[in-house]
């Protein structure tokens, strides 16, 4: 089985809208998957029913090849994009409570709670109560009651809200390293820079459908505009048929940049050696769109 | 149903550990022992010694006036205006003024005083004005005093409950009256206080924002229910540290005032009356308890009540009255986002509870009153309502009717809840109407 979590046809009302519209995809094991969409799209209710806090109207949802039920909790952790402690509990007290909820025994959680209190020098805080912490300490915290049972799939929503940028890097390193120990990694969030560089996979949720899926790469590769950027010294003439000069520009002294087109049939190589017997290159590369751009075009294109 | 217990452990310590558990467990029952010792204190010490002067203006009340331990008579021939400036100059404590007319007009005595005047002296003064002009208008009749001492027949009864097993039992009425009372008050501010308890603690975690990452780990059915069990345990814990504190203390308090100083203090009672009451009184002793003895009796009496029933029964009532408010409070929390919100869904709960708390109140001691009768088989009133009939013994029949009917809705109502809070617990933002709540009982898990 290659598939952590297949979700099959999956629909989900409430009163007065429906929320996921017969939406499907398909989580490869090992991957971090970006659950993209806009507000309201319908990405929380699906982690709610992978979560299980509500069930499907309609629709299934399999886990590691069987379907879904109450032993797969502890193997899911889930950091909701709305999270909270208990603000008078003491911070240890917390997370040896939160842990044997997810099924750890008290000797296991206190354990494996020690290896990350040494890992983020955290330990004075053991016995703080949790209002007494910074906003960034206490979601510190959060992801370590998140990852602590060591879960095969791993839900983030918007992970990084909320962290200075080196809290940031800290945890983006962490989900790393937990990548490569294994577990699988969902990802939902619409900031599209930390997508586009630590996604593998991604689906995208808009209006209660799914509109895309697939790696990262592959989408990539769907939508790229065969354009290309070049930065040169000279004057840039006719290229002949098949390329279109979208347009050019000086950009400092001698050097000009241009974004030129090829038809998708002409090998790129063709480009550079016409380009060679007129200017002088300095720089030359594929214009791919970014998952930013991805992201706007497939948003709007479905609101049209 | 480990999950239960989980954050059962979690609802118990966060509230044991609390100081405010502590301050409020260990003060109540001072409170309480206190009050009682206060109570002997009050009956069996007697106070500085007043002075009262008369302005006897009828005459008639010469030599009436006895001095005691507690009060010494003056009389004065003054008028009221230098009487009172006497009062002013603390040369005395209290003024009576008996006017002429006092015979015909009794209602006419006034009595003046700085500081106000204790109930007993009061009722000292009027009593011995009302039993002179009661002599006096006897004799203008011609009936003799003796004939009348004799007539003066004491009626006291002693009631008998008789079982159907034949069994006989004597009965206090005052003694049951209290308890009953006593229990009726403290079922109605349990049940509400620890509801109101569960109904912050979820609003806590929906504003904490910790419901979502619990959710993801237990059932909400399981949260819902660890917290009130855990909460209740709570109430049951200050009820045995109530229970073996008060025991502790009023045993304590009470044998700080050994019985030879309550029959002193009936003695020095007897010796205060007049020497023909005290004949009538020594003749009838061993019938017609004094003061001081009646409470000895009552004492006595209150013991003869089946305490570890009615305890067992409070236990028992207090534990599934409470789970049945408790869910519907733990219903309104999930529903809010927060406790201001709550006011519009407390008025519907705290009718049920107010309405068996005044039907306690008001017909407690009324063994076979109809109301109460009802009121205590119905669920969401008998809790509260029982606790007013238990002293005064209920038929077996019906108090395992009332037990059956409330542990039966007590589960429709977890039940019922379970649903709301379900759906309530995840919903933000908008402030929701009966009618909203009402669908969300229809809605797919």
């Amino acid at each position: 089985m290659n598939n952590i979590l297949e979700v099959h046809n999956v629909v989900k009302r409430y009163s007065q809208h429906t929320a996921l519209n017969n939406v499907s995809l398909n989580i490869p094991k090992g991957v971090i998957f970006g659950l993209l969409g806009p507000n309201g799209a319908g990405k929380t209710s699906l982690i709610r029913i992978i979560n299980q806090i509500t069930g499907p109207d309609e629709g299934y949802v399999m886990f590691d090849g069987k379907k879904l039920n109450q032993q797969h909790i502890k193997e899911i952790g889930y950091l909701p994009e709305e999270r909270g402690l208990y603000k008078k509990m003491k911070v240890g007290e917390q997370l040896l409570y939160l842990a044997q909820l997810k099924g750890l025994s008290e000797k296991e959680a206190l354990e494996k709670l020690k290896a990350w209190f040494i890992k983020f020098d955290i330990k004075t805080w053991w016995t703080k109560n949790v209002e007494d912490l910074s906003k960034g300490m206490q979601q510190k915290i959060q992801f370590v009651a998140t990852v602590l049972h060591e879960p095969q799939l791993i839900i983030l929503d918007e992970p990084f809200s909320g962290f200075d940028p080196i809290n940031a890097d800290l945890i983006k390193n962490e989900i790393l390293e937990l990548k490569e120990k294994g577990s699988t990694i969902i990802f939902s969030t619409h900031r599209m820079e930390s997508v586009e560089e630590l996604c593998d996979h991604i689906a995208l949720i808009n209006k209660s459908e799914k509109v895309l899926d697939g790696a990262k790469s592959e989408i990539k590769e769907r939508f790229k505009t065969h354009t290309y950027n070049v930065e040169y010294a000279g004057n840039l003439g006719e290229i002949g048929n098949g390329f279109e000069i979208v347009k050019t520009e000086k950009i400092e002294d001698n050097f000009s940049a241009a974004t030129i087109k090829i038809q998708p049939d002409i090998p790129v190589n063709q480009l550079v050696r016409l380009l060679i017997d007129q200017v002088e290159l300095r720089s030359f590369g594929e214009n791919i769109p970014s998952m930013n751009d991805i992201f706007k075009m497939v948003v709007n294109e479905t609101i049209d | 149903m480990k999950n239960i217990l989980l954050i059962l452990r979690r609802e118990y310590l966060v509230r044991i550990k609390k100081k405010s558990f502590w301050v409020m467990t260990l003060l109540m029952p001072i409170l309480i022992s206190g009050f009682y010792a206060l109570l002997f204190w009050g009956v069996f010490n007697s106070q500085e010694q007043q002075k009262v002067s008369i302005i006897d203006e009828s005459g008639a009340f010469t030599q009436k006036f006895k001095n005691s331990e507690k009060v010494k008579f003056e009389y004065l021939k003054l008028p009221l205006d230098s009487a009172i400036s006497r009062l002013n100059q603390k040369q005395t404590d209290i003024v009576a003024v008996i006017p002429q007319n006092i015979m015909d007009d009794p209602s006419s005595l006034r009595i003046y005083t700085g500081k106000g005047v204790g109930f007993e002296i009061q009722n000292k003064i009027e009593n011995i004005i009302q039993n002179e002009i009661r002599n006096v208008k006897l004799a203008k009749a011609g009936i003799d005093q003796k004939i009348l001492e004799e007539a003066d027949v004491n009626v006291s009864s002693k009631v008998v409950v008789v079982s159907k097993e034949g069994e006989q039992k004597e009965q206090n009425t005052l003694a049951s009256t209290i308890l009953g009372t006593i229990t009726v008050i403290l079922m109605f501010s349990t049940v509400v206080g620890f509801g109101v308890q569960v109904m912050r603690g979820v609003i806590e975690e929906k504003t904490n924002r910790i419901i979502e990452v619990i959710i993801s780990s237990v059932k909400p059915f399981q949260l819902m229910m660890g917290k009130i069990l855990g909460v209740g345990m709570v109430g049951l814990t200050q009820f045995a540290l109530w229970i073996t504190l008060t025991f502790a203390l009023t045993t304590v308090s009470s044998s700080l005032l050994p019985a030879n100083q309550i029959k002193k203090a009936a003695q020095q009672q007897m010796s205060e009356m007049p020497q023909k009451d005290k004949d009538k009184i020594a003749k009838k002793v061993t019938e017609t308890p004094s003061d001081a003895g009646k409470v000895m009796g009552f004492l006595k009496s209150a013991k003869s009540l089946n305490i570890p029933l009615i305890i067992g029964c409070f236990l028992f009532y207090f534990l599934f009255g409470y789970l049945f408010y408790a869910s519907v409070y733990g219903a309104i929390g999930s529903a809010v986002d927060n406790e201001t919100d709550t006011q519009q869904f407390m008025f519907p709960i705290m009718l049920p509870l107010l309405a068996g708390y005044l039907i306690g109140l008001m017909t407690a001691g009324q063994a076979d009153n109809k109301l109460l009768f009802w009121a205590s088989i119905i669920p969401f009133t008998a809790p509260i309502t029982m606790m007013a009939r238990l002293p005064f013994g209920v038929e077996p029949w019906e108090l395992i009717l009332s037990m059956t009917l409330l542990v039966i809705s007590t589960i429709g109502m977890v039940w019922l809840a379970a649903k709301i809070y379900r759906v309530g617990i995840l919903m933000y933002g908008k402030k929701p109407s009966f009618k909203e709540i009402g669908k969300w009982l229809f809605y797919k898990g």
